[in-house]
């Protein structure tokens, strides 16, 4: 199938800021590379999940996408258009094609704004309805959504989180687009709500033939709904491909130390335990080499000095490690 | 095994302007020495408030209105609060979810180990230098115990110059310091990624094994509670829904509420199939009708629900709080 989205090599780094005494100094930047070299396709009508850690830059990527935020290199290539070389006019109404449900249900909607706002404002920036008829929409994509009609003049203070994400999603979905980043949508909500916005996601997948870019930190809710997966580690993608493929056997050693530190409920999914050693590396300054080799356990010489390239380690699966060919694993090395 | 901390019918209320809220109603608990119990529950089911109360750290608007907290056979509500204070900290302690928020961003961690020492710890030497070489000693020693490398020079830092992670194992120190015989651990791993809860759940389970104390793990993370915990004791707006061994609770969940927990948990074995959510929301617990609490959202719910509903027992040391136990028997 013909991607719907394909992104080539983007990258987004931010440098620091200095003062004036570090500029006159000539004291150099310091760049994050919170998203490097990244690429990926995402199938019409497919979800694909975008797992990592806090700072891997997940989030950053779902935004350089849209070009929430401006990536610094690379191309993203939406329906055959090239999303990053789109004048801003041009960007506005791609917009309405790809939009984004965010994490915090509270500071991503605008307090001062009632839901009939929030929800009808895409209407009126892309021109699609005024009026009587765009009040009628949003009713209608409101209601869709969970909400009653009679709550469009009400403020987002007056909803709880679960029904402010709802808000959310029904403001991602009125302009009728076709893709949508969803950017951790229920990391922030009480399990039994969650699994109301999940099952909710994916109704409206089906009926309106959406494409999603999931990101998510919890491996369960990714494992439930994602077609594919995508692991991220300091900015990069160390591995992707079919869900099951890598839930069932990951070949990179950070997706396999992931997936073994997920608490399991039932005694016999219990994995062996693979031990991580310490944090999460700043990305500030992040290690030569393989990224992953200051925490990984398998790291050897050539790790602290080269970077892995990504290879295919089975349909649609890929990885970058240096010991792929080597068959080592973590979960076989710790195993039983 | 006998209880090191029981409490009986406790009932904590909150006064708001729109009235009064029973945060926690008719709660009894139970941490057996040496145990892992696991309290589950969504926001504001009064996981918190119940072991806040306990703590005696329930401030105004809120106030514990009834009940007994027992430990080791004294009443904790009727101690002074010089008595109180003396229990907390040194007897039980409590570490908080916001590892960043409870330590205090001004002092150096050595600075705050060395207050829990102070405190509580009556086998150092009275004054001097061999008062501070042992505090020195102790703390050093502390955060040997929760996995902090080159402690003597961490000692000298301050909570912002630590990572997530390492802040919770430093608060876990400063609440150990004085080796309590029961740890509150509130949400200790909720701000964690994965593989760094991970680590500090194995730390928790570890120490627990070698000073020999009791942990009551507070958490809304079913799969932490399976990992970690002998018991478990589920809460729904303000009340125990359930408790008893964790595997069989999980297994074979007695209440609606436990079995929708479990069924909205996604699972990547379940793709493809439908998710099963329990519908709606919490109740809002002002003015709350003295039926049961789950009666909104449960899928099984009758007439007899209206009544007040209290704790039946579910077989062998199980128990729920549900009019259904009545009609099928355990």
């Amino acid at each position: 199938m013909k991607p719907l989205l394909t992104v080539e090599h983007l990258s987004k780094h931010y440098e620091s800021r200095r003062g004036l005494v570090e500029r006159l100094t000539g004291v150099p930047h310091t760049v994050v590379r919170a998203v490097n070299d990244v690429s990926l396709t995402v199938a019409k009508g497919e979800i694909l999940g975008l797992i990592g850690e806090s700072g891997c830059g997940k989030s950053t990527l779902g935004r350089a996408i849209l070009r929430l935020n401006e990536p610094n290199a690379g191309k993203v290539v939406f329906d055959g258009t090239d999303v990053t070389a789109l004048d801003p006019l041009a960007l506005k109404n791609m917009r309405r094609r790809m939009q984004i449900i965010f994490q915090d249900p509270y500071a991503s909607l605008n307090p001062r704004r009632t839901v009939a706002e929030i929800v009808g404002l895409p209407l009126k920036l892309h021109g699609l309805a005024s009026g009587e008829e765009a009040r009628a929409i949003t009713a209608r994509i409101v209601e869709r959504v969970g909400l009653k009609a009679n709550q469009l003049d009400r403020y987002p203070h007056q909803f709880s989180g679960g029904q402010r994400q709802r808000i959310g999603i029904a403001r991602a979905l009125v302009s009728n687009p076709e893709f949508i980043v969803c950017d951790e949508p229920v990391s922030a909500l009480d399990v039994s709500i969650q699994a109301q916005i999940i099952a909710l996601l994916l109704e409206l997948k089906r009926e309106m033939g959406l494409t999603y870019l999931f990101i998510s930190h919890d491996i369960s809710v990714i494992g439930y709904l994602a077609d594919r997966v995508a692991v991220m580690y300091l900015g990069e993608i160390v591995e992707m491909g079919p869900v099951d493929d890598v839930l069932a056997n990951p070949r990179h050693p950070y997706t396999q130390s992931l997936l073994s530190a997920v608490p399991e409920i039932e005694p016999h999914g219990r994995k062996p335990r693979v031990r991580l050693k310490g944090d999460l590396p700043s990305p500030l300054h992040p290690p030569s080499g393989c990224k992953f080799h200051t925490r990984c356990p398998l790291a050897i010489d050539i790790c602290r000095t080269l970077a892995p390239v990504s290879e295919n380690v089975g349909p649609g699966h890929q990885a970058a490690c240096h010991r792929l060919a080597e068959g080592v694993s973590l979960m076989s090395e710790t195993g039983a | 095994m006998s209880a090191l901390l029981e409490v009986r019918g406790l009932r904590t209320v909150f006064h708001t302007r729109a009235g009064e809220v029973w945060a926690v109603d008719g709660v009894d608990v139970e941490v057996r020495r040496g145990e892992c119990l696991g309290i589950v529950g969504e926001s504001g089911s009064g996981k918190s408030v119940t072991f806040a109360s306990v703590m005696g750290l329930v401030r105004s608007p809120g106030r514990v209105a009834e009940g007994q907290i027992l430990f080791e056979g004294r009443d904790l509500r009727a101690l002074s609060l010089r008595e109180m204070r003396a229990v907390r900290g040194k007897e039980i302690a409590m570490t908080m979810q916001d590892a960043l928020t409870a330590l205090n961003p001004a002092l150096t961690v050595g600075e705050q180990i060395r207050e829990a020492l102070e405190a509580h710890d009556e086998t150092l030497p009275a004054r001097g230098q061999p008062r501070r070489a042992a505090i020195r000693a102790k703390s050093v020693e502390m955060l040997g115990l929760v996995g902090i490398p080159s402690a003597e020079s961490r000692l000298r830092q301050y909570p912002h110059e630590f990572s997530g992670g390492m802040r919770q194992r430093i608060m876990i120190a400063i609440a150990l310091a004085c080796r309590p015989k029961l740890l509150i651990a509130d949400e200790p791993t909720t701000a964690l990624d994965v593989t760094i809860q991970a680590q500090v759940l194995e730390l928790i389970t570890d120490i627990r094994a070698r000073l020999g104390m009791s942990v009551v793990l507070i958490t809304h993370d079913l799969g932490v509670v399976a990992e970690h915990c002998d018991r478990v004791m589920v809460m729904y707006a303000g009340q125990v829904v359930e408790s008893g061994p964790t595997a069989e609770v999980i297994a074979t969940p007695r209440h609606p509420y436990t079995r929708g927990l479990l069924a909205s948990i996604p699972r990547p074995g379940l793709r493809g199939q439908p998710i099963r959510p329990i519908e709606g929301q919490v109740p809002d617990l002002i003015g709350m009708a003295p039926q049961c609490r789950f009666y909104s959202r449960c899928p099984v719910r009758r007439e007899a629900c209206l009544a007040p509903v209290a704790m039946r027992p579910a077989g062998a040391g199980r128990s729920a709080r549900c009019v259904l136990l009545d009609e099928v028997p355990a």
